[in-house]
């Protein structure tokens, strides 16, 4: 069983999926069907890592001060770009996230790395300028029902106070990043019109924010209503600034990402460990694993700057600081040595 | 009716396709191959008795599943959990549009099979000869002698015999696997006369990138209706390479129920995909199944209850446990 197991230690998965490159074949001697599946894909990917905001956020157990920086650093050394670091919204409402300050003070920021925050209004984002946040985020819903139950107004009005953060981020020359949420269906209202998301995208979009991540909140969507959706999108905003923060709590986020990849998006979010229930389906996974989309996307030859082994090393981290399982297969897997 | 026609009614020789905004044309319609009572429970550590799996055999030929991989007339010895094969062969309820083919290793199994009125069988190869060594104690060319046997016993009989190709994408014991290995085992299978070649990724390592590249290969040697995938989600790739698969004109998909069957390679990891989560995302993309989800589901939680375990498939997960479902 040892010499089985050796295919599958870490360091020779690396390059077992560096054989598995994709290759690209002459239209003359191959079908049609093979020639456009092989040629879809960017040839880079840029992951944006939620796991220490959003994977955090939707875990029961409060994870101390020094566990949340270390996981940052640790995440800092996998060859990740993106990492969103916490969140400034009132403690009261996200108690996990009352250690913002002591968190964005206390990371080792390796350059080249780009550490966002999430800011739901003006307050949030002066206390996170103040706190030295580089980049913020901030988030729309593409449901009223969503919009109203979640932060207690209408998505105009939501938008509105949107603008507030957008002026002076601009002022400060901060860059900021929109979230819309509820992309493919909503918990309360059910199925999501594309053209909703593509107007809450637009509009998040032509106040200045330089990405729009579009998130299955809920994680209904297949390759087919995600196609719907960003065929949608893409008809009001650019493809290069779209991003695709798929749920996986129906499995369907990996197909999901791959159509979406096929589609032109180029920038997708997930979560080391899959950190992050759902809140709506209790006990049911929520944010994809980092992991299994690094996994994914080296198999397709597609590079993104992340060494697997020190990411699944961060994953093991805070699942043991969490006292529980990893939702990553390929760490399950990789792990039974 | 010859042979070959027999095994051309258990294939769709023409598939239609329709295109979608990707420029990717997928089947209309997926036949769905459903391998939880066998290569799901063969898997699965606790014995289940007789009546368990007789029920679930029953439960699932209610779904609109059109084929159910039911048993194996494999020695005792080897796979005790598929001892009772001859019973469950006769104790369930055959419904006539559903076929439910048996493995068959080797002509004793074949012939243990008839007699006990199984009317189609399978025949497992591999793509690679560390794991035929290892699984069935022969090379792939031993191997390949011994289902010529079946096969032409079948033939005799007008029995459809489907072919497995495993390792199809890696081998535990050897690692990287030639998609033109590949192709060569699945080509013999076919011209020896299965009308089907199932190719598997025993150990779930492939992505969407090494499925394109063994079906390219494959594709060359095996006509496109006559290929079906067998993905196995140890590393949670099964359905990006599904519908990998189907981007390249594959409409044959095995799953298992619930998920059934660990990997034997990746002690507690994830084995077979699950039937469930293949069909709602078969069934997002307006693909045709015939298979109706929430009774596949409900066998799925019968199995689990009987095996006291919980189900693999997140969309069953989440349908149980949903405070509001906004899901297909």
């Amino acid at each position: 069983m040892a010499t089985v197991m050796k295919l599958v230690h870490r360091n020779a998965l690396t390059s077992l999926m560096g054989q598995h490159c994709l290759s690209f074949s002459s239209a003359a001697a191959h079908r049609a069907a093979g020639v456009r599946a092989a040629q879809a894909f960017p040839g880079k990917v840029k992951i944006v890592e939620v796991g220490p905001r959003d994977g955090l956020q939707n875990e029961k157990t409060l994870v101390p001060t020094e566990a949340k920086i270390k996981l940052i650093n640790m995440l800092s050394e996998s060859g990740l770009s993106v990492i969103e670091a916490t969140s400034f919204v009132s403690p009261k409402w996200v108690p996990q996230m009352a250690d913002q300050v002591e968190v964005m003070k206390g990371i080792s920021r390796k350059p080249g790395v780009t550490y966002q925050v999430l800011t739901p209004n003006l307050q949030g984002f002066q206390a996170a300028v103040k706190a030295g946040a580089p980049e913020v985020a901030i988030f729309g819903a593409a449901s009223e029902l969503f919009s109203k139950k979640n932060i207690n107004c209408s998505v105009d009005e939501s938008l509105q106070r949107f603008d507030e953060v957008m002026k002076a981020a601009k002022e400060a020359g901060v860059p900021v990043r929109g979230y819309v949420s509820c992309v493919i269906g909503c918990p309360y209202e059910g199925k999501v019109a594309p053209e909703k998301v593509a107007h809450v995208a637009k509009r998040l979009y032509s106040m200045g924010c330089y990405e729009i991540s579009l998130g299955d909140t809920i994680g209904v969507g297949t390759p087919g209503s995600m196609t719907k959706m960003l065929e949608a999108v893409i008809k009001e905003v650019p493809v290069s600034a779209l991003a695709v923060h798929c749920h996986d709590t129906y499995g369907q986020a990996l197909a999901n990402i791959l159509v979406a990849l096929q589609m032109g998006i180029s920038v997708v979010d997930s979560s080391v460990a899959g950190l992050g229930g759902c809140p709506y389906a209790q006990g049911a996974s929520g944010n994809v694993s980092t992991e299994d989309v690094v996994y994914m996307l080296h198999g397709l030859g597609i590079q993104t700057g992340v060494d697997l082994s020190k990411l699944m090393d961060a994953g093991a981290f805070i699942c043991q600081t969490l006292n529980r399982k990893t939702s990553s297969k390929v760490a399950q897997a990789a792990c039974k040595l | 009716m010859s042979f070959e026609k027999l095994g051309e009614l258990f294939l769709k020789t023409k598939i239609n396709y329709k295109k979608t905004i990707t420029g990717h044309a997928y089947p209309e319609f997926v036949k769905i191959v459903e391998v939880g009572p066998r290569d799901g429970l063969q898997n699965e550590k606790e014995i289940v008795p007789t009546g368990v799996k007789i029920q679930l055999i029953d439960m699932l030929s209610g779904t609109g599943l059109s084929v159910i991989e039911a048993t194996s007339f494999v020695s005792s010895k080897w796979v005790p959990q598929m001892a009772d094969h001859t019973d469950v062969l006769r104790g369930i309820q055959k419904a006539s549009n559903v076929q439910y083919p048996v493995l068959t290793p080797n002509l004793q199994g074949f012939q243990d099979a008839v007699a006990a009125g199984a009317t189609e069988v399978a025949v497992f190869g591999s793509a690679s000869e560390t794991f035929s060594k290892k699984n069935i104690n022969c090379s792939v060319d031993e191997s390949m002698l011994r289902f010529e046997e079946v096969i032409n016993a079948a033939k005799k009989r007008q029995i459809p015999v489907r072919g497995y190709v495993s390792c199809a994408l890696g081998c535990p014991h050897e690692g990287h696997i030639e998609p033109s290995k590949v192709a060569e085992v699945a080509k013999r299978l076919y011209e020896m006369g299965c009308y089907e070649i199932s190719l598997g990724d025993t150990i779930g390592i492939g992505t969407p990138g090494s499925m394109l590249k063994m079906l390219q290969r494959v594709m060359k040697d095996v006509p496109i209706n006559a290929l079906a995938v067998h993905c196995h989600d140890t590393y949670g790739q099964a359905l990006p390479n599904i519908l990998t698969a189907l981007q390249m004109g594959v409409s044959v998909v095995d799953s298992a129920v619930a998920g059934l069957g660990g990997c034997p390679y990746a002690q507690g990891s994830s084995g077979n995909v699950s039937t469930e989560d293949v069909l709602y995302m078969l069934h997002g993309m307006g693909i045709e199944t015939g298979v109706n989800i929430a009774k596949v589901i409900e066998a799925g939680s019968f199995i689990c209850s009987a095996l006291s375990r919980k189900t693999n498939s997140k969309v069953a997960q989440a349908r149980s446990t949903a405070c509001c479902d906004a899901s297909l």
